[in-house]
């Protein structure tokens, strides 16, 4: 198990270390896509999907927004970034081991016996990772729990919560929607990963979840619209978030299930399978 | 018997543990007039969260916050603390083994009159199945004072069940608790009742009976449920020959069950369980309802005859 005793700050960087210009950023998330196919690929399982959807946040966050340091992964001062959506934890490794967190090499063993890549997020094997996940609708519950404890310790820590839409089915999701406008966690910044398709069909097939913003204004949050796939507004989206006062932001961002790889967009089919080696290789000529 | 209500010494509890820990961080879910967290509440507003009526989100911010440093305890009814949020305990408490106190009151039926959809009777066979949980059940206001400060000093998930009702005092004030470990409350040849809660003071009262009736009889109390204290367990059953496990519980999952797959494995003798069988209650007063679904110190005597009896064709 991690040793998960929080480290103090000295010595650790006070931004995004990284800080890639926008060209460099959509250079990295193709690296990071290129790395979810090659990992499921090699797994043989996984959900292809749900982590190419989620790869321009991700990126974004790891690259240019967050303050984290890949060398002191218990940093208290660390911002916080939790997966709720536990399946699209290809995306998360693939960033955790690009950013240093552990090596790029390991990527490879994803899902294997002994590995500390499970295939849902798990905090007590992987650096970098805070929320066992997998079970949907818990993580933005979590994610209040830690941000809590950052104006408990008056600590300026941000929490980041990626949820996905589907898991916005989930009862506790609203549970949790209502409970961080009551404790006005403005530490607090969801992104909803809307890519409109579930492990079965579309979101509005299934299950209707529009109209999506003015339910969660009606729930006391503050509400940011965005294209996923856009950097600049993702990079806005979250300055503008920095600015809000006494109320937890939500961005939702459309995305295409899939994207990048034109055999997985906006279709179901890879949701929760694994690209052939065929397809894996279509898919990285794709993704040069 | 005196008796005290081991949910007001919880609330107690807390806020001293309060006073010397400010890392201890309270929630509850709207229940903390009854589960007697409003003493915390009201001594240290800052760190208390009524989280509504959301366990499942009220057990993931739990996680939240335990992640992040904070002995957290989380108050609920047994009822709601076990089977309304169990795969958030298993996701975010078990499997991560955050430092977590789940303290749930109203345990059983001696809930009472609130009726089946209160009474927790399966808590224990939920809770003890999970991986990394420590599961407490004080026998009494003192015992419970005891658990709960060793649950704040002991890094970990807990589960510990307190009851609504007034239980009798079967300890002095000089009690010393020790998690894991059986307490020898009687020592005697003839069976072993080995009880939990509050069919503890059941137990001793059983006992009494037996005596007069010319059986002597060992009663061990085993508050912690799990870790099982293994060899109190062996030991009673070489010493006697014989155990009847009694519990507020149905009959699966619970000390029963746990106790019999002890002994079967290093020590089987003949078994006789004193529990709630196969079924849920109605409502009712505590008393009755103990009567009625054959959880007194009564039951526990015949129970106690007849697997002396099989102890003796044997």
């Amino acid at each position: 198990m991690l040793n998960r005793t929080e480290t103090s700050s000295e010595g650790t960087p006070p931004s995004n270390k990284f800080d890639l210009s926008v060209p460099e950023l959509k250079g990295m998330a193709k690296k990071l896509r290129r790395h979810v196919i090659t990992m499921i690929a090699t797994a043989g399982s996984g959900h292809p999907g749900g982590s190419l959807s989620a790869a321009d946040i991700v990126t974004a966050l790891y690259f240019k927004v967050m303050r984290h340091d890949p060398q002191n992964p218990q940093w208290q001062d660390r911002d916080r970034f939790i997966l709720s959506k536990g399946h699209a934890a290809p995306i998360l490794y693939a960033a955790l081991a690009e950013s240093g967190y552990f090596p790029v090499a390991e990527l490879s063993t994803l899902r294997k016996l002994d590995s500390r890549l499970q295939g849902h997020t798990d905090r007590n094997l992987t650096p970098g990772v805070e929320m066992s996940a997998g079970s949907l609708g818990m993580g933005l519950s979590f994610s209040i729990g830690v941000a809590l404890a950052a104006k408990l310790d008056h600590r300026d820590y941000k929490t980041y919560v990626l949820l996905s839409d589907g898991e916005c089915d989930e009862g506790q999701t609203w549970e949790a929607a209502l409970s961080a406008a009551q404790f006005k966690l403005d530490n607090l910044v969801a992104i909803v990963d809307f890519n409109k398709i579930q492990l079965s069909g579309w979101t509005r097939d299934i299950m209707n979840l529009e109209p999506f913003a003015p339910k969660w204004q009606a729930f006391g949050w503050h509400t940011i619209e965005i294209d996923g796939h856009d950097f600049d507004q993702i990079l806005a989206a979250f300055q503008k978030a920095e600015k809000v006062k006494a109320k937890p932001t939500i961005i939702i961002a459309q995305t295409v299930k899939g994207k990048g790889v034109s055999f997985m967009e906006n279709t179901a089919a890879f949701h929760g399978k694994a690209p052939s080696p065929e397809e894996a290789e279509r898919a990285l000529k794709e993704l040069e | 018997m005196a008796g005290a209500s081991t949910r007001e010494t919880y609330g107690k509890t807390l806020v001293e543990l309060g006073k010397q820990n400010k890392d201890i961080i309270v929630l509850d879910a709207d229940l903390s007039p009854s589960t007697m967290t409003r003493f915390f509440a009201r001594e240290f507003p800052d760190r208390f969260f009524d989280c509504g009526l959301e366990e499942q989100n009220m057990v993931g911010i739990a996680a939240g916050l335990a992640a992040s440093g904070k002995t957290v305890f989380a108050s609920t009814f047994a009822i709601f603390a076990s089977c309304r949020c169990f795969d958030q305990v298993r996701m975010c408490l078990s499997q991560t083994g955050l430092n977590v106190k789940i303290v749930a009151t109203h345990g059983g039926i001696t809930v009472g009159e609130d009726g089946t959809s209160h009474q927790a009777i399966e808590d224990l066979a939920l809770y003890c199945s999970l991986p990394g949980f420590t599961v407490v059940i004080p026998a009494d206001a003192i015992e419970a004072a005891e658990a709960v400060k060793l649950a704040a000093a002991t890094y970990g998930p807990f589960y510990i069940r307190l009851g609504r009702a007034v239980t009798p005092l079967v300890y002095s004030e000089s009690y010393q608790f020790s998690l894991g470990k059986a307490v020898s409350m009687r020592q005697g040849k003839d069976a072993t009742i080995i009880a939990t809660g509050i069919m503890v003071a059941k137990a001793l009262e059983a006992s009494d009976t037996l005596a007069k009736q010319g059986i002597d009889c060992s009663v061990i109390n085993i508050h912690t449920l799990k870790p099982l204290d293994e060899e109190a367990i062996v030991k009673a059953a070489s010493e006697t020959g014989a155990i009847v496990v009694a519990e507020e519980h149905l009959a699966h999952g619970g000390l029963g069950s746990r106790v019999a797959q002890v002994a079967a494995r290093k020590k089987p003798v003949p078994m006789g369980f004193v529990n709630l069988g196969d079924r849920y209650a109605l409502s009712g007063k505590a008393e009755e309802l103990l009567q009625r679904y054959g959880l007194t110190a009564g039951d526990i005597v015949e129970a106690v005859r007849a697997v002396i009896k099989r102890k003796q064709e044997s």
